[in-house]
């Protein structure tokens, strides 16, 4: 079994009017299977109101199935007993840095998670070091958050995760908050902890060229998952992806364009080198 | 109706040990019926200086002239000059409050002391400019959608009749279609009315696509103030400054460095494929 599997997986919420009546019920995530093996880099994209996030807080037992199972690490998140367990091997980090950092000083934000688990004062301050050395903010520990970029307190949000040893971080939308730059910084540390750390790593977005490097890419709609495969099968797939409220990176729908003017482009282009050498091949 | 900004700065927690420079003499002329681009790192001054230009923020030096009047003169009517210069916050739907999407656009202009009858013609007439059909009209702003729910907050600020539209990153948190719906609509708005907007972004791709103006901020500084052809043109130092050309920019670059004697000068998809149509057919 990989790191995570989900089979089955249906959540429901129930609406009420003022009274506390129920209203009706929204299915916001329908009969999802999901397999990750253990050092995936997996990418989920959907339009705004898709299931995602909901999907993902089912993947450190934020929420739990209304039918179906979800095992993270062979655990099932329906028995209480493994919450905790769960937690500390799937960490999550959401859209806004500001509500998630909560130390004076950058190092004892990151100290906060291993602290809450009871590791040895001297281990918090080794993982600390690691953690942030992992996103490339050591130099900043003795910062206080508050005079951090919004990129640079969401790699300490990451560090803040990382630092508990997960073996999977799910990131629900991290960048959409942030400058083109601090966008950069946050991928690129996302990318170093899946090459070199080996963490499993769950990437939820809207930003279609943040989603080119990973492994997999599910696609979801309606609570369903209505497209995957590999990036360049799912942005092969340009006028699908629109009816999904979605895009594709620029690079590939400039291909795309071309490939209707009735040049030889090939689908699913990801990268400007790969754009090139196709235009390439046009001139012989 | 022109504003002019004349030398302005502001300091943060002046004559304290926390002072910050801001905006540092800045001064700028934004005429009738602009689509400009405001843009800039996170701490650049952007959301300062478009807090300067209705008044919400008081210039530590310099003077801001809206048609003319120092905005900070006695007598001034700065009430006035926030309906006519409407700013549209950061996920301006954490502002809805009331219980239905009609009442919560009227409650602008309610506040402009104007007869029912008006009030509820310009709440009208907003929502279909953002796109608002009319069955949503009596439903709950909080049962709307993340990009409805914006639109909602957009024509709460267009009920005002403002003459400049500021809307501080619209698209931010939105899927992509949601984000290019907004911003056709603006565009569209713009194009009808005749308004100046001004649109704070962090997206470099859309403001090369829509506007007619960049503005870029750095350090509290007008770093650029140009068309967007000749302010991407500068790709290097905005880069230097943690921003970009638009990624199709990098594109013909690259093109260009393989041997395709094609313009770099292209900021939009649309440019790009004309451009490079234009150079098989000239081979």
């Amino acid at each position: 079994m990989g790191i995570i599997k989900v089979r089955d997986l249906v959540y429901e919420y129930i609406r009420r009017d003022e009274e506390g009546n129920v209203e009706g019920i929204t299915t916001a995530v329908d009969d999802v299977d999901l397999d990750i093996e253990q050092g995936d880099f997996v990418a989920i994209l959907g339009h705004n109101g898709s299931g995602k996030s909901t999907l993902a807080k089912h993947l450190n037992a934020i929420l739990y199935p209304a039918e179906g199972t979800v095992w993270v690490d062979g655990k099932d998140t329906n028995e209480e007993k493994y919450v905790w367990d769960i937690r500390q091997t799937a960490g999550m980090v959401f859209q806004n840095p500001d509500n998630q950092i909560i130390g004076q000083i950058v190092e004892e934000d990151v100290g906060f998670g291993p602290e809450n688990m009871g590791v040895p004062t001297e281990e918090i301050w080794e993982r600390v070091e690691e953690s942030l050395k992992a996103v490339g903010m050591y130099s900043y520990r003795k910062f206080s958050p508050n005079k951090l970029s919004g990129g640079q307190k969401q790699r300490v949000s990451i560090a803040g995760v990382i630092a508990m040893h997960p073996k999977c971080i799910v990131l629900d939308e991290p960048t959409a908050m942030l400058d083109p730059k601090g966008r950069k910084e946050v991928i690129r540390a996302v990318r170093a902890l899946n090459d070199v750390e080996k963490i499993t790593v769950i990437l939820i977005t809207h930003y279609m060229e943040e989603v080119i490097y990973a492994d997999k890419v599910y696609v979801m709609d309606q609570g369903k998952i209505a497209l995957q495969g590999t990036p360049k099968e799912v942005f092969s797939q340009v006028e699908q992806l629109k009816e999904l409220r979605l895009d594709v990176p620029q690079v590939t729908l400039l291909a795309y364009e071309l490939e209707k003017e009735g040049f030889a482009m090939p689908k699913g282009v990801l990268t400007n080198r790969e754009f090139v050498e196709a235009l390439d091949q046009c001139t012989r | 109706m022109p504003i002019i900004l004349d030398n302005v700065s502001h300091i943060y927690g002046e004559d304290t040990a926390m002072a910050v420079r801001a905006l540092d003499k800045i001064s700028l002329v934004i005429p009738d019926g602009q689509f400009i681009g405001l843009i800039g790192h996170t701490g650049s001054g952007k959301s300062t200086l478009v807090q300067h230009l209705n008044g919400l923020m008081k210039a530590t030096s310099g003077a801001v002239y809206f048609n003319g009047e120092d905005i900070d003169s006695e007598g001034f009517d700065k009430k006035k000059l926030r309906s006519k210069v409407g700013l549209v916050f950061q996920y301006p739907e954490h502002q809805l409050f009331e219980t239905d999407v009609f009442s919560d656009v009227c409650f602008g202009p309610k506040n402009l002391g104007l007869s029912k009858k008006e009030i509820e013609l310009r709440a009208y007439a907003a929502l279909k400019l953002v796109g608002m059909e009319d069955d949503y009209f009596y439903q709950s702003p909080f049962e709307l959608s993340g990009g409805q729910k914006r639109r909602v907050a957009i024509a709460g600020v267009l009920a005002m009749k403002p003459e400049v539209l500021i809307l501080d990153e619209p698209t931010a948190g939105l899927d992509p279609k949601g984000r290019d719906e907004i911003l056709d609509q603006i565009a569209k708005l713009k194009r009808e009315t005749g308004i100046t907007v001004i649109l704070v972004s962090h997206s470099m791709d859309d403001v090369a696509k829509y506007v007619d103006r960049i503005i870029v901020m750095n350090k509290g500084r007008v770093m650029y103030d140009d068309e967007p052809r000749e302010v991407f043109r500068q790709y290097q130092e905005l880069e230097a400054i943690g921003l970009a050309a638009p990624q199709v920019t990098y594109i013909m670059k690259e093109l260009r460095d393989h041997g395709f004697d094609v313009s770099d000068d292209v900021t939009t998809i649309e440019e790009a494929k004309q451009e490079i149509i234009a150079y098989f057919k000239e081979r």
